[in-house]
């Protein structure tokens, strides 16, 4: 589980997204090295969100590539892109679990589905990925039976049974109470550090972004393409651009130019 | 390659020193799905090995792991605690050691973990009494709070959007005419085909146009235009409730002191009880139509004769009756789709549920009222 430096998992080349003629994103070039914990940021209706789906392969790009390990996801086949599916985690911004089933359940489906692993063996993985969530014992609730926090773990222990290499995060931290949302970045840095799972997280919770960020792209609404990249910190640091100092401040950067 | 298949399999061995160290040396790759050794195997083994003292790992000839080795590792240290001999984990890579840490570090809380409990068939068939009492209760509530809510209205006090009712009346109204045109033309043709067999036995085939013509106006088109709605209106009320309490649009509408029941229940409830009758009006029309195509094509009857007989035999009473009927199966449909809805829970399932049993209760209603209808107008000779 030696993390080599600097060696590209996810590249997104020259990315344009849109729904019928409506372009959400375009020109979209960035590249995710292998342990990156990534920050997609940008203000509410900026394209986050658009641009994860594309990634995960539930909106067919109108051009550009998504490749993993160098492996183009869109122009592959079905097959293939199954094998690649397979690699990714997914933690929706709900939690996304399905009502009908158990927690329990809910982990052990991608197992069911993906491995040829006995009953016994997949019920004891799905309490191991809820435990190390802190949802041990909860393997017989329902997501109705529990709160909103809770919902967001067990959805996490489920985008990590089958032991990702790519965990994707929409909005991890959105509807947490600080405390719950300052675990969970915790715990995504020590999955990272213990997997070794390359972590692509969509958020604009600033707090999350300087905490577990190294690396980033920031979206601009209005020129709907990407205006920064770098190192969360760094760009605090050195950006020149007044929107993206707008966001990483709080927008207290315009205000203190306002007052001059 | 066979030889490195062979490396990579995952394997272990164990080494007990003088000082009773039991070393478990893992081999190959720990990797989900490749067959890999279980815990309980080394249960027997430790229980042979005469008394270890402690116990620890040599992973230096493993190549890979993920939770196959984590699960293996938890059961391990469970054997450890079990028999009361300590685990040293800090051989372990790294990662391992902190997920066995992260796994650990929210103990379970006490008495969340549920088991599951038998009830004996007196319990089951007590909860399901009370249940069924309590969602008779339920629904004699919600009766009761419709009614106010249309006594609102009568006063001119009920809160609702105007444009909701006409929305609806066009969902449930005129958007509904090709299915009830299809249904009825059919449910006329089916009645004049029984009845033809038989009263042409008599020469007496002329009586086709009373049974279909009676048969629609007084029940049957009132009966098949009530299911219709109750399969398609009522089941989408249902849904559509349900799913706005799962978005909390109905705590919305609470919080701001809006009665979801003047709000959403009252125009679900006009529209049905305003479109049934028209609906049913043309379904007798259409009912006769499939009658009348039999018997001319089929009866050698000509089309005066089966209008005039028709005429002859449906009096005024038996429209009353299919309309009034009409009504109330509307209001009925309406009142079991909301009161599903409103009372559904809060997760897809639910609102499935909710939808399901919507359509039962519109259905079961509709016939016992019917029946109710019926003996009442006996009685009275209408």
């Amino acid at each position: 589980m030696e993390i080599r430096e600097a060696e590209p998992h996810i590249i997104v080349e020259d990315l344009t997204v849109a729904y019928g003629s409506n372009v959400i994103l375009h020109d979209l070039t960035f590249t995710i090295n292998r342990g990156d914990i990534f920050i997609i940021m940008g203000a509410s209706g900026g394209g986050k969100s658009t641009i994860l789906r594309s990634m995960v392969g539930l909106l067919q790009p109108t051009k550009g590539q998504v490749l993993y390990d160098g492996l183009s996801f869109w122009s592959a086949g079905p097959e293939e892109q199954k094998s690649i599916m397979r690699k990714f985690g997914v933690l929706y911004q709900g939690g996304a679990l399905w009502s009908s089933l158990t927690l329990g359940e809910n982990v052990a489906l991608p197992l069911q589905q993906y491995t040829d692993l006995s009953s016994g063996q997949i019920e004891r993985i799905a309490s191991l990925k809820l435990a190390l969530v802190g949802l041990a014992g909860f393997e017989e609730y329902y997501p109705s039976e529990i709160s909103g926090g809770m919902k967001k773990r067990a959805g996490l222990a489920r985008a990590m049974a089958l032991d990702p290499e790519i965990l994707f995060f929409d909005e991890p931290s959105a509807g947490l109470d600080p405390i719950s949302a300052h675990l969970l970045d915790e715990l995504i840095i020590e999955l990272r550090n213990s997997l070794g799972a390359t972590v692509v997280v969509v958020t604009h919770e600033l707090a999350s972004i300087f905490a577990i960020g190294n690396n980033s792209v920031f979206l601009d609404a209005d020129t709907r393409t990407m205006i920064a990249g770098g190192a969360p910190m760094k760009l605090l640091a050195e950006s020149k651009d007044p929107k993206v100092m707008n966001f990483l401040t709080r927008g207290e950067g315009r205000v203190q130019e306002e007052i001059r | 390659m066979a030889s490195d298949k062979a490396l990579q399999k995952a394997d272990l061995s164990l080494l007990r020193l003088a000082d009773g160290t039991l070393t478990v040396r893992l081999s190959g790759e720990w990797k989900l799905g490749k067959q890999l050794p279980q815990g309980e195997e080394l249960r027997g083994k430790i229980e042979s090995a005469e008394t270890v003292s402690r116990l620890t790992f040599d992973t230096q000839a493993m190549t890979g792991w993920d939770s196959g080795l984590i699960t293996f590792l938890m059961d391990i240290i469970d054997l450890g605690s079990e028999m009361h001999i300590p685990v040293e984990k800090d051989r372990l890579p790294a990662g391992v050691q902190r997920i066995l840490t992260l796994a650990s570090a929210v103990p379970e809380r006490k008495g969340v973990r549920r088991k599951a409990t038998k009830t004996s068939f007196v319990d089951r068939v007590g909860e399901s009494s009370i249940a069924f009492w309590r969602s008779s209760l339920e629904m004699v509530g919600f009766i009761g709070e419709a009614s106010v809510a249309f006594m609102r209205l009568l006063v001119g006090k009920a809160q609702f959007r105007p444009s909701d009712l006409l929305l609806t009346m066009q969902e449930c109204g005129a958007q509904a005419l090709p299915i009830v045109s299809l249904i009825s033309i059919l449910v006329g043709i089916i009645l004049a085909f029984i009845g033809a067999i038989q009263l042409k036995i008599f020469g007496a085939q002329i009586y086709v146009a009373s049974l279909v013509g009676i048969g629609m106006v007084r029940a049957l088109a009132a009966v098949m235009t009530g299911i219709i709605m109750a399969g398609r209106t009522g089941a989408s009320f249902a849904a559509q409730l349900g799913t706005m309490q799962v978005n909390e649009e109905i705590d919305a509408l609470k919080t701001l002191g809006i009665s979801p029941m003047e709000f959403l229940v009252l125009p679900r409830m006009l529209a049905l009880f305003f479109m049934m009758p028209l609906l049913s009006l043309y379904a007798d029309l259409m009912g006769i139509i499939g009658g009348l195509i039999i018997g001319v094509s089929m009866l050698d009857l000509s089309f005066m004769e089966y209008y005039n007989k028709t005429c002859e035999s449906v009096h005024l009473n038996d429209l009353w009756v299919g309309l009034f009927s009409a009504a109330v199966f509307g209001v009925l449909v309406a009142l079991a789709g909301c009161l599903r809805g409103m009372q559904s829970g809060r997760s897809a399932s639910a609102v499935g549920e909710a939808t399901t049993s919507a359509v039962v209760t519109s259905i079961v209603s509709i016939v016992v009222a019917m029946a109710v209808i019926t003996f009442v107008c006996n009685v009275l000779h209408i």
